[in-house]
């Protein structure tokens, strides 16, 4: 009996109500309300962002899948090979269960790829937390938090064997209650490999394979899309348990019989499991696809439709089999010791039915169910700009003691810690290790050298969620610059509060705004990407945190570039200006605990010129390491470019300007900045290849054998020994994590 | 030379050895399905890294069962060379090929970086192209590669000179700083008493092209092919 109460706590409104039975000319069963709930979640259907996403840019002539047409979106890299990559999060369930939270999110990405055709190569995450230092019970809850999360990534992406090669971990207290755990994959396949989860070819058989489908997980889409309140933590049943020696599995089977030729089309069971699979695959296809759940393999007795179809068991999937083909698809599955079942049939009638044995108890029409779910443009606050900062209001802070404390605040101090618990190097393609600006990549299989960065700077978004936005995917492009790479594609991860609430819905469209802008300006269309909403805590909304994925190609070995100076004697560049806004600074927090001011103002222009004049200086082979500035701004550049390990090298530079304040001068974060360091022999034509370009440069000083970093301002000198900077860089985050 | 690296489920290693062995001049790999039962034409084995099974029993306890190793363990008792290689080393000791397990890291964690190698024996024929005394830079990547054994199995493998690789700093020094995981006696590789098996936890085919940092694994695979 469907009562009031029941659509309710479906989270279905009474409007939704309205069309679902106009939708089927009828009232719903308990399990078709159960059905919709899930599908026309915010997780599944977009219906509060849909509108807004509009605005990206997703065409180019390099995208061979768009986003939203399938899992992922496809990019092609040349020689007829592509990439499949996406970013997906998994903020919610690692809120009450962090381990498995995290790993099945990984899981769950993973699945993204492969379902496409592609091989998944290499995988990267972006995570916030709260602050994990001090006594209290909260940090304490930050770094179970944030150990689970990283032990969780670590046991499923080292278990099924696929690169953990980079990604961003930040803290701030607006993440405590409600951590951000955004997953990345990258997979490679040749143009004609491209598969699609589309049901085509009427009467073609359905099957299942993967993991037993049981009762975990159940309506986690729904879950999380709703705000993380006290009692969350009952809702542990919604979090799922990964198992990747079972993916490993699938993957393999999976990529060995779209090889076969017998698929006609494939998707996973991520969100909303079986229910989504069927309805998005027969929507896509233009069909109808009916399964019969009692032929679906289980991993308990007992379970009811409604069960079986909002499930989200894991490394399951989908696979709709040419007709005539089903004891070569059988033959597959049993080499690789996977349970499947053929559980259904592709028919015409463009319905999702779901029999139980003889009995009927869904019929849906697939596409409204997939693809007409409500779409809502939510009511936005006023745009009310921040306050300027007066730098007059900010105590010069002693800069020697300031420069100690940004480097081992954990948001800028190494993360060795994290990285270690991955395996970065299986597949033998990190030619660039952990800890430099962007992760780059060698794909054997394709002979391609990719680069990828994940960026956000939450506390910009927070002053000026578009500003913040357009710096992101600006930041993400100059670290692929500063690697050597042209950036070719985006991937985002909208992470929001509830946007009811008209100030979170505000800062949604004004920053996918930003993100479309920049991404234009960029030439990186958006190849899809994942939106979180509801990430509340008791406490309030998290920082808007609007994660940029970039993905660039690297045209040459020769080029590959690090951030850590090579060799002593070496001229130091500045390229871009030194700058003076002090809004919104990692000093403005880390020094003075205050999050306030505007973001530093973009100038695509300069930016696009800063990031073309670097990349083309390392084409021509004349740079030696290439390093932005960005959190702690210049200073901070310059000593993590000293951190490079062996601590035998140091600098000397000197930033001159107008007598402004040191710290400002050294702990600014004006955008546009990239420090490079050049042989001696190279350094003047450099300067004047950067001038000829209209791109303001000055030389700052030499990299020296003296292992000391010294900077001279026009108002004093400062010097800090290499291990100073490396003891506050290198040990704070497995200090913290050891006490 | 042909080498078969063998394909358990859950192998993750596989692909990357015959890739490293195939850079080699004179050497060829293949893949071998575990469930095959014949290692007929291969003149060694590689048993290569990953999660066999998942390694959520023990780590190797399962694979052992496979019905390769049944071909395996005759290739070792008619003298053939079989290498273990992180996973492989897991399922050798398991297997009962070499002596000694396995266990969990001192840390807990999973640790994955470059370490130093010290080779300690160089007559073997797993480490014949070394020096003695020779500081390997080779990445290792495990959970569970902390190297236990009784005092007696210890005190034979030192009498036999079957510890061919400890864990050491850059200067060679066997410290326990430079210890990554607790093994005992920094044990990074041993062999057995025959000398035609050996297990390693560190990954030597990701030390092959220069590419990648470091090129000091090719040592332990052209000591094969001479």
């Amino acid at each position: 009996m469907i009562t009031p109460d029941t659509i309710a706590k479906h989270g279905i409104t009474p409007e939704e109500y309205e069309r679902i039975c106009s939708i089927l000319g009828r009232s719903p069963n308990l399990t078709e309300l159960g059905v919709f709930s899930v599908m026309w979640s915010e997780h599944c259907s977009y219906k509060n962002s849909k509108l807004e996403l509009k605005k990206f840019p997703t065409t180019g002539s390099r995208v061979l899948v768009k986003a939203g047409e399938e899992n992922a979106g496809v990019i092609d890299i040349g020689d007829g090979w592509a990439i499949a990559f996406k970013m997906e999060s998994h903020n919610h369930p690692s809120a009450v269960e962090p381990f498995q939270g995290a790993a099945t999110g990984v899981g769950g990405i993973i699945r993204d790829i492969f379902t496409m055709g592609a091989r998944p190569v290499f995988s990267m995450n972006s995570l916030r937390f709260g602050d994990i230092r001090g006594t209290s019970p909260q940090a304490a809850t930050n770094r179970r938090l944030f150990a689970g999360v990283v032990a969780g990534i670590a046991h499923y992406g080292n278990c099924i064997g696929i690169p953990t090669i980079g990604g961003e971990v930040y803290f701030d207290d607006s993440y405590s209650g409600n951590p951000l755990v955004n997953v990345f994959c990258l997979g490679v396949l040749r143009h004609e490999q491209i598969a699609r989860g589309a049901a085509r070819g009427i009467g073609n058989p359905v099957f299942y394979v993967g993991a037993e489908t049981g009762r975990d997980g159940l309506a986690g889409a729904a879950f999380a899309s709703r705000e993380l309140t006290e009692e969350s933590k009952q809702d542990r049943p919604a979090v799922q348990v990964g198992d990747p020696f079972r993916e490993k599995l699938l993957l393999e089977a999976c990529l060995e019989l779209l090889a076969s030729g017998c698929v006609a089309g494939i998707q996973d069971m991520g969100a909303a499991g079986l229910t989504c699979s069927t309805c998005e695959t027969a929507s896509r296809g233009g069909t109808g696809v009916e399964i019969d759940v009692n032929l679906v393999p289980k991993r308990e007795s007992g379970m009811s439709p409604y069960e079986i179809l909002l499930s989200e068991s894991q490394e399951r999937m989908l696979v709709i089999v040419k007709k005539g083909q089903e004891d070569n698809v059988r033959a597959i599955f049993e080499k690789w010791d996977l349970p499947y079942a053929l559980v259904g049939i592709v028919n015409d009638d463009g319905m999702m039915r779901v029999r139980e044995g003889d009995d009927i108890v869904v019929e849906i029409p697939a596409r409204q169910l997939a693809d007409e779910a409500p779409l809502y443009s939510r009511e936005a606050a006023p745009n009310v700009p921040v306050a300027p900062i007066d730098v007059a209001t900010i105590a010069e802070a002693d800069c020697h003691v300031a420069l100690l404390t940004l480097l081992s605040h954990p948001s800028i101090a190494s993360k060795r810690w994290v990285w270690q618990q991955y395996d970065h190097m299986v597949r033998l393609g990190a030619v660039v290790l952990p800890g430099s600006d962007a992760a780059v990549f060698l794909i054997r299989e394709a002979n391609k050298i990719l680069a990828a960065s994940t960026d956000c700077n939450a506390i910009y978004c927070k002053q000026d969620p578009r500003e913040g936005a357009k710096i992101a995917v600006a930041e993400a492009a100059r670290n692929i610059a500063c690697t050597g790479a042209i950036p070719l594609a985006v991937t985002d991860n909208l992470n929001f509060g509830n946007p009811h609430k008209p100030e979170n819905f505000l800062q949604l469209r004004e920053a996918i705004e930003g993100l479309a802008e920049a991404c234009r300006r960029f030439d990186t269309p958006v190849t899809g990407g994942n939106v979180s909403l509801y990430n509340e805590s008791p406490e309030g909304a998290i920082d808007p945190t609007p994660t940029v994925g970039m993905v660039g190609l690297v045209e040459d070995v020769a080029h590959i570039t690090t951030q850590f100076f090579k060799q002593a004697d070496d001229v130091i560049i500045l390229v871009g200006e030194p700058g003076d806004e002090l809004g919104a600074s990692h000093y403005l927090l880390a020094v003075h605990g205050r999050k306030e001011g505007p973001p530093p103002q973009l100038d695509f222009d300069r930016e696009i010129a800063v990031q073309n004049a670097v990349r083309a200086l390392i084409r021509m082979r004349l740079v030696q390491s290439a390093h932005d500035c960005s959190e702690g701004g210049l200073a901070v550049s310059l000593a993590e470019s000293c951190l490079a390990g062996s601590l035998a090298l140091g600098a000397e530079v000197a930033l001159l300007t107008e007598a402004k304040r040191a710290d400002v001068v050294l702990f600014n974060e004006s955008q546009s900045r990239i420090v490079i360091s050049v042989k001696p022999a190279n350094a003047t034509s450099v300067l004047s290849l950067l001038e000829w370009r209209g791109v303001p440069a000055r030389r700052l000083g030499l990299v020296t054998t003296h292992p000391v970093l010294r900077i001279s301002t026009a108002a004093e000198v400062q010097e800090w020994s290499i291990s100073e900077l490396e003891s506050a860089h290198a040990t704070t985050i497995e200090n913290v994590m050891a006490g | 030379m042909k080498f078969a690296v063998v394909r358990f489920p859950g192998s993750n290693c596989d692909q990357d050895c015959v890739l490293a062995i195939n850079s080699l001049p004179s050497a060829s790999a293949e893949i071998v399905w575990h469930k095959d039962e014949s290692l007929a034409g291969y003149d060694a084995v590689v048993l290569p890294g990953g999660f066999s099974y998942g390694d959520y029993l023990r780590c190797g306890a399962i694979a052992r069962f496979s019905p390769i190793m049944t071909a395996v363990k005759a290739f070792a008792a008619k003298g053939g060379t079989v290498v273990g290689i992180c996973n492989g080393f897991q399922i050798l000791c398991e297997s009962g090929l070499l002596p000694g397990a396995l266990i969990r890291n001192r840390g807990l964690h999973f640790i994955c970086r470059h370490v130093g190698v010290r080779v300690e024996v160089w007559n073997s024929r797993f480490t014949s192209a070394a020096c003695t005394g020779q500081v390997l830079n080779l990445p290792i990547a495990h959970g569970e590669g902390c190297y236990y054994a009784d005092h007696a199995t210890l005190a034979n493998l030192r009498a036999n000179d079957q510890v061919l690789l400890r864990y050491c700093d850059t200067q060679g020094r066997i410290q326990a700083d430079a210890n990554p995981n607790g093994s005992l006696e920094n044990i990074a590789g041993i062999r057995n008493e025959a000398g035609n098996v050996f297990g390693l936890m560190p990954h030597p085919e990701r030390a092959c092209d220069p590419l990648l940092g470091s090129t000091d694994g090719r040592a332990l695979f052209e000591s094969l092919l001479s």
